[in-house]
């Protein structure tokens, strides 16, 4: 089947469905691609470089849309576009099927497949691949930083110069979502300290796993709306909210805001009053400028200056890094085609039984089939009631763990007792001289080997192992003793046992300690 | 050389004893620790050679046997490879083990060792004689099948009788009753039979403990073998009235036991229900239902892009198990660490306590291959840092980096201390299959977001890896 990559018709975009390192790996997949002349421009990719991957360009947008079985777009396509669009063809891209009823419509009345990128089921592990909502979130983040940075007077990282002291910029990121964790990830990589807030809790060790540090609101609220948004929180909640904010702004050099919840406009985080409390020359970029605005006095696609605070409400913040969200974005769909073309023989299968697939597909051969079911999702999407098991306690050398209770310690005490009472009614004098040294020794060993490190637990047995062939005196003192007289003493029959015991524990002897300096020689620093 | 001379020397070797293994303690001063267990034992062993009990005439038979016994122990010291040191040692045992059945069988029809003792001294020393050769025979029998075992010889599935538990108690009851019988027994003839049969009984114990204990459990027998091995030398001790050998077979007893205990809380069991034994393939049975089967999807990942990680790594963790034994990786992981090290990346290794076949083992392995000891860590030291770690790569092991041991109490291995690989930005694990470790438990570490699986021969994949970062 052949692949149309048309060059985006959106003003101001700069991004393109597939990058030359991608063509060449659809064509190993199969699938023939032919490229709009100019598409990739803007994005770094030439005609040439996708000519050399092996795709076919041509001039004409009409001829490539009618031609192609499936087509690659980035933004959902204009009415013009889809009327070029061949009968029953296929379209992938972001279609925003809620806010584009029409478009829905007029793709149905095509007879298309369409698979809207944007309509992927996020909590699906497998899912993460092809996930470039997220993908582009990142790109966008990193990117807000950059203007920032460009707009704001200042250094990021704290200085020691000869010409004084430079403290670093304060920054702090509302919302971390994909885009929030990449902002902060980029503002902390540039030197800057980083300050993060998100009402969904749990996100709070990814905030500081960036180097950033997580602010937290006052009030007990869960936040978590499902597929990785944001829900409306309770009026009590705002109020807190509003106030850390408040606070933020006016300690803050720079504010970065990621705020979106799902078919709402933004919500109005930072109002005029605290714009006004910033310091002046702070910058604020506001990543939700499109869908209203995190901040009261953004101006969609600006930059405008307000009581000295430069608001950068770009909308365009993956344009701005053309080549790098292209290439993201054309992976994503790359992993897309691989799950649809399982067979790598060229031909797209839209397995609807397949949670993914399923989820994407908002027309299936003319038909409407947004929205998805919910996914039959695997038993750890909901979240497990965390019930950690007790780990025994903590392991180390030089003490017997934690102390055994004391109805137990007074039992053993009792039994020892109890057989020392025993021995000592019955056994002979000369036994107990033995039995004191028996004793002692072990007490001895248990003190000396707990201070053995685990390294050497292997070469401590062979040690050990060779220090039992003392057992060889035991042999030795039976192969020839001196004679009393008058004994009738089986000797040969005790010089041979002996004689095989000598063998046996020389072998030991030997080898034990060779063994053990072979092992020892080799540890080292 | 006098009697008080010999006691004196004898004195010394028990001191240089204590020192060689306090030597241990780190790795430095064990190479001294090594040496004064040699002068510790050429001490012990002439002033036995030259003391009161023992004449000229033997110095022949003894030079002989010692000649014999010592070029076959340093031959096979030397050629023993380092991933065989379970066998040897357990090979190296079972000697100790019949040693001290063929010395106890000696000193029994010696009349001269029990000619001047009132009855309840011999009594005693009867009971010295009997319990000797009792604890030497099952040393001796239960480490050749532990050797057996770890050679591949028999096969690591516990091998469970019915009844096994009243077997062995039937066996202690009859040992009993024979002793009683062994006590009356007025002279050495009269007392053989009872000895003998016992003998044949501790030997069928011994073999039927190790034969019931499962290939996950073998550090526990090999470590508890030793510290049996221990006690025969220290019964043969008070047979002999000897204090050395009770002082020398008290401190490997004991050594050998706390061996055992360490490496029984390393897996949070129980020491009795490891020798009660049959852990390592009974699991299955109860395992369905138990247990949360986990879910989700595997993903594979090449060696090239094991490479690609490892370069863009600024910390590494290497977990290793009995599988880099097997495969025997640890010169490639060496060379792996090396030029990572090279690169600056932080490398370090996470050795579990139960990690290969004995305690210690895959110390032991890292070092032959040159792998600094310094960066070979403990469990306990670096579990801490696996979030900082930007990959772990886990080399054939699987169950001491099972997450169920943490997260499912209805696991097997539930409660186990384990490595926390999956904390790692990405855990890698190398692995032939997909089949379980030793303990028959799934592993849900396979089916997290940040593991890749690397599937196939350990060495072979490692070589692919060092290959490609080279190039």
């Amino acid at each position: 089947m052949r692949i149309g990559i048309p060059a985006e018709t959106r003003a101001g975009e700069k991004r393109v469905a597939t990058v030359p390192e991608i063509v060449e790996k659809l064509v190993k997949l199969g699938f023939a691609v032919a490229v709009e002349s100019g598409a990739g421009d803007a994005a770094n990719c030439s005609d040439e470089a996708y000519r050399a991957a092996g795709a076919e360009i041509m001039a004409d947008a009409a001829e490539l849309w009618a031609t192609s079985d499936i087509v690659f777009k980035v933004n959902a396509p204009t009415s013009v576009e889809v009327e070029l669009m061949r009968e029953g063809g296929a379209l992938i891209g972001f279609i925003w099927p809620a806010q584009n009823p029409e478009l829905m419509q007029q793709l149905a009345a095509k007879k298309a497949t369409v698979l809207s990128i944007d309509c992927l089921p996020r909590m699906l592990s497998r899912a993460q691949k092809m996930d470039a909502l997220t993908s582009q979130a990142g790109v966008a983040g990193y990117r807000a930083v950059i203007e920032a940075a460009n707009v704001f007077g200042r250094f990021f990282n704290g200085q020691i110069t000869a010409a004084g002291k430079v403290p670093p910029a304060k920054v702090f990121i509302a919302g971390a979502g994909v885009a929030g964790l990449a902002a902060i990830g980029a503002a902390a990589g540039l030197g800057a300290i980083v300050r993060a807030n998100d009402t969904r809790a749990e996100v709070a060790d990814q905030v500081k796993s960036l180097g950033g540090e997580f602010v937290k609101v006052e009030y007990e609220e869960e936040g978590g709306g499902g597929g990785g948004y944001a829900k409306v929180m309770s009026e009590g909640f705002q109020q807190a909210q509003r106030e850390m904010y408040a606070k933020q702004a006016r300690e803050v050099d720079i504010i970065i805001t990621t705020a979106l919840i799902p078919g709402k406009p933004a919500p109005r985080l930072i109002t005029a009053e605290m714009v006004q409390s910033m310091k002046p020359g702070s910058v604020i970029v506001d990543m939700a400028a499109e869908r209203g605005g995190n901040c009261e006095l953004t101006e969609a696609g600006q930059v405008v200056v307000k009581h000295g605070v430069t608001i950068v409400g770009y909308t365009d913040l993956n344009s701005r890094l053309a080549k790098q969200s292209s290439t993201l974005y054309a992976t994503n769909l790359f992993r897309l085609t691989e799950e649809l073309c399982k067979t790598k023989d060229g031909i797209i299968n839209v397995n609807m039984e397949d949670d993914a697939i399923r989820g994407l597909t908002v027309v299936k051969d003319g038909e409407i089939t947004w929205p998805a079911p919910a996914p039959k999702l695997p038993a750890v999407a909901a979240k497990p009631a965390v019930k950690p098991v007790v780990a025994a306690a903590a392991q180390g050398h030089g003490g017997g763990g934690a102390p055994a209770s004391a109805g137990k310690t007074a039992a053993i005490f009792g039994a020892a007792a109890l057989l020392f009472l025993l021995i000592g009614a019955y056994a002979p004098a000369a036994f107990l001289g033995h039995f004191t040294v028996f004793v002692l020794a072990c007490f001895v060993g248990y003190m000396v080997v707990w201070n053995v490190t685990p390294a050497l637990h292997t070469p401590l047995m062979s040690v050990t192992n060779a220090i039992s062939s003392i057992i060889a005196i035991g042999a030795l003192v039976q192969i020839a003793p001196p004679l009393t007289e008058g004994l009738d003493r089986p000797d040969g029959w005790i010089r041979w046992l002996a004689v095989a015991g000598i063998t046996l524990t020389a072998v030991n002897m030997f080898g034990g300690f060779a063994v053990t300096k072979r092992m020892l020689s080799m540890f080292r620093k | 050389m006098s009697a008080s001379l010999a006691s004196v020397s004898y004195i010394g070797a028990t001191i240089l004893f204590i020192l060689s293994l306090g030597g241990l303690s780190n790795p430095e001063s064990s190479r001294r620790g090594n040496l004064y267990g040699i002068i510790g034992m050429t001490i012990a062993v002439l002033a036995t050679v030259f003391g009161p009990h023992v004449t000229l005439a033997g110095l022949p038979w003894i030079i002989a046997a010692m000649v014999v016994g010592g070029s076959i122990g340093l031959y096979a010291a030397r050629k023993v490879q380092m991933t065989q040191m379970p066998e040897l040692v357990a090979l190296m045992h079972s000697l100790v083990g019949l040693a001290a059945c063929l010395v106890g069988f000696a000193n029994y029809i010696d009349p001269m060792a029990s000619m001047d003792l009132s009855s309840a001294e011999r009594a005693i020393h009867e009971i010295e004689i009997y319990v000797g050769i009792l604890i030497g025979a099952v040393t001796f029998s239960g480490s050749l099948i532990a050797f057996g075992k770890l050679s591949g010889k028999i096969g690591g599935k516990p091998l469970l009788l019915p009844g096994r538990h009243f077997l062995n108690l039937a066996g202690l009851l009859v040992v009993i009753a024979f002793g009683y019988q062994f006590l009356q027994a007025e002279t050495p003839s009269a007392g053989m039979t009872a000895l003998i049969v016992m003998t044949v009984i501790a030997l069928l114990f011994g073999i039927h403990m190790v034969m019931a204990i499962g290939g996950a459990d073998m550090p526990v027998v090999v470590s508890m073998l030793n510290s049996y091995s221990g006690w025969a030398a220290a019964a043969t001790g008070f047979m002999l009235n000897n204090d050395l050998l009770i002082v020398t077979g008290a401190l490997v007893g004991s050594s050998g036991a706390i061996l055992s205990y360490i490496m029984c809380r390393a897996m949070n069991r129980n020491f009795f229900s490891v020798i009660a034994g049959g852990f390592g393939g009974g699991a299955p049975a109860k395992k369905s239902g138990e247990a949360a089967q986990p879910q989700g999807e595997v993903t594979p990942i090449s060696a090239t892009e094991t490479a690609e990680l490892l370069k863009d790594a600024k910390n590494v963790i290497i977990v290793p198990g009995y599988g880099m034994a097997v495969a025997q990786a640890q010169h490639t992981v060496n060379a792996i660490t090396q030029v990572l090290r090279e690169h600056g990346v932080n490398v370090r290794f996470g050795i579990h306590p139960v990690a290969g076949r004995m305690p210690g083992h895959m110390n032991v392995l890292l070092a032959e291959a040159k792998v600094p000891y310094d960066i070979v860590m403990e469990m306990d030291e670096l579990n801490g840092d696996f979030p900082e770690t930007d990959v772990a790569i886990v080399i054939g092991a699987n169950d001491i980096v099972n997450p169920a041991a943490q997260e499912d109490p209805g696991s097997p291995i539930a409660g186990m201390p384990v490595l926390e690989v999956w904390k790692a930005k990405t855990s890698i694990m190398m692995k032939r299959s997909m089949a379980t470790g030793y303990a028959g438990v799934d592993n849900p570490l396979f089916y997290k977001d940040n593991n890749r699986m690397l599937f196939g021969d350990a060495k072979k994949m490692l070589e692919e890896v060092l290959g490609a970062l080279k190039a």
